[in-house]
């Protein structure tokens, strides 16, 4: 009696950025589209873990290089895949894990969203619900939902692992279930009980002061009016602030690297001018040699000085503002900025200028 | 940050590399800049070039403070 015949591999092809598929660190990060055979870092990892897998090739492409000008990066990462497989030989692509990494997110993100709609490949990214990519792209992209920071790899990988044979299938996939981030599809199914019945027994449980979960949560729109503009720039006193990481040598509020805690305020009172020896970058999520080599090309005191003596700022808020936005919680963020906005009200600024890298 | 600033009331200009992310955090005046590591210079240029690349995106960060917008806006005019 000959042995069933094993079921034959899911062929994928698997997306990294510079860092996990080892090819350099934040220097790396203009890194352009390359292809490695077979599967690299993470990859590897998770065809140990979904042994039914095999990654046909890698595409890697850095941080900085799929960010900056996405459309672009994306066509060129396009048609390295291109010249490597064939399309009709490859069953899914994967992308990931990216945590809470915003441009890793929003590569992974965009390019699972192309390859789908260019070759109809299933595909699927993993990421923590918080990363900036999330509303972009949730409604189009399978997204496994992850820790913040890579301490989570393995549950990450294990949860892609899990829904690689539903996904190549074409089956529903379910939040609650299947551990991906809500896409905002409504599925239909047959309750027990009708819709009075259930929000009566809701409502039972509310007045009880029991716990009842809602049926179609609202979804939280976080969007804030724009401020009335300032009338003229020349009359007004304006701030800076800076979420990358710019801080005076020695960096005496020590401001983290990467999730931030908190943030400082610096006086630039008689200053013209940032400089090599006077400030740095402690951001963890960038390349710091540009920004130590010159502090003004992230926060531009130089070019803010000139402006404010030919008259066109009124006069320059005589402290600047700093934190590092690496990996930092929206919520941390949203606390850090009612701070901020409190003091700069309080103290009669007028407008803000906010520089991020 | 930004969108806390705007609540309270001060008209805020992101000069930011990722045009995505400014939106999707919900900023109101967005500037794009240079590059991530370097947003508002750019280390190939001599130092009298990046300083007028600075000082343009000050200037368009100054007219978004001035400009009346009803939504989000990137500014990136001349």
């Amino acid at each position: 009696m000959s042995s069933p015949k094993p079921k034959p591999k899911l062929r994928a092809v698997h997306y990294l950025n510079q860092f996990f598929a080892g090819q350099g660190g934040e220097e790396q990060g203009g890194l352009e589209p390359l292809w490695l055979e077979g599967a690299a870092g993470p990859g590897r990892l998770l065809e140990s873990v979904a042994p039914g897998l095999e990654i046909v090739g890698t595409l890697v492409a850095g941080d900085n290089y799929m960010a900056e000008d996405l459309e672009s990066a994306v066509s060129r990462a396009l048609q390295v895949v291109t010249q490597h497989v064939d399309e009709s030989a490859i069953d899914l692509f994967i992308a990931g894990p990216a945590f809470n990494a915003g441009r890793y997110g929003i590569a992974c993100a965009a390019l699972c969203q192309a390859l789908g709609n260019r070759y109809g490949w299933p595909a699927v990214t993993a990421m923590y619900p918080e990363n900036p990519a999330v509303d972009g792209y949730r409604r189009e992209v399978v997204m496994v939902r992850t820790t913040s920071d890579v301490m989570g790899m393995r549950e990450a990988v294990a949860g892609v692992a899990a829904i690689l044979d539903k996904l190549v299938a074409g089956e529903n996939l379910l939040p609650a279930r299947d551990g991906i981030i809500p896409r905002g599809l409504r599925q239909n199914y047959f309750a027990a009980a009708s819709g009075a019945e259930r929000a009566i027994e809701m409502l039972l449980c509310k007045l009880r002061g029991e716990a009842f979960a809602n049926e179609y949560p609202m979804p939280s729109f976080d969007r804030v009016p724009p401020a009335p503009p300032i009338a003229d720039a020349s009359r007004a006193t304006v701030a800076l602030i800076t979420s990358g990481g710019i801080v005076p040598s020695g960096n005496p509020d020590r401001i983290e690297s990467a999730s931030a805690s908190g943030w400082g305020q610096y006086s630039i009172e008689g200053l013209e001018a940032l400089n090599a020896t006077t400030h740095r970058s402690v951001h963890g999520g960038y390349d710091p040699t540009y920004a130590n080599e010159d502090p003004n090309r992230v926060l531009p005191l130089d070019m803010a000085r000139v402006l404010e003596q030919e008259g066109r700022i009124g006069r320059l808020f005589p402290r600047y503002f700093a934190t590092v936005g690496n990996g930092t919680s929206v919520e941390q963020a949203r606390r850090f900025g009612t701070e901020i906005a409190a003091l700069l009200v309080n103290e009669g600024v007028q407008a803000v200028i906010f520089t991020s890298t | 940050m930004v969108k806390e600033l705007e609540r309270a009331g001060l008209p805020t200009a992101h000069i930011c590399s990722i045009i995505t992310i400014s939106k999707t955090v919900g900023a109101n005046r967005i500037v794009p800049s240079v590059a991530i590591p370097h947003p508002l210079g750019d280390p190939g240029k001599t130092l009298t070039e990046e300083r007028a690349i600075r000082r343009r995106l000050l200037e368009q960060a100054l007219s978004a403070l001035e400009t009346e917008i009803s939504d989000q806006t990137v500014f990136d005019g001349p």
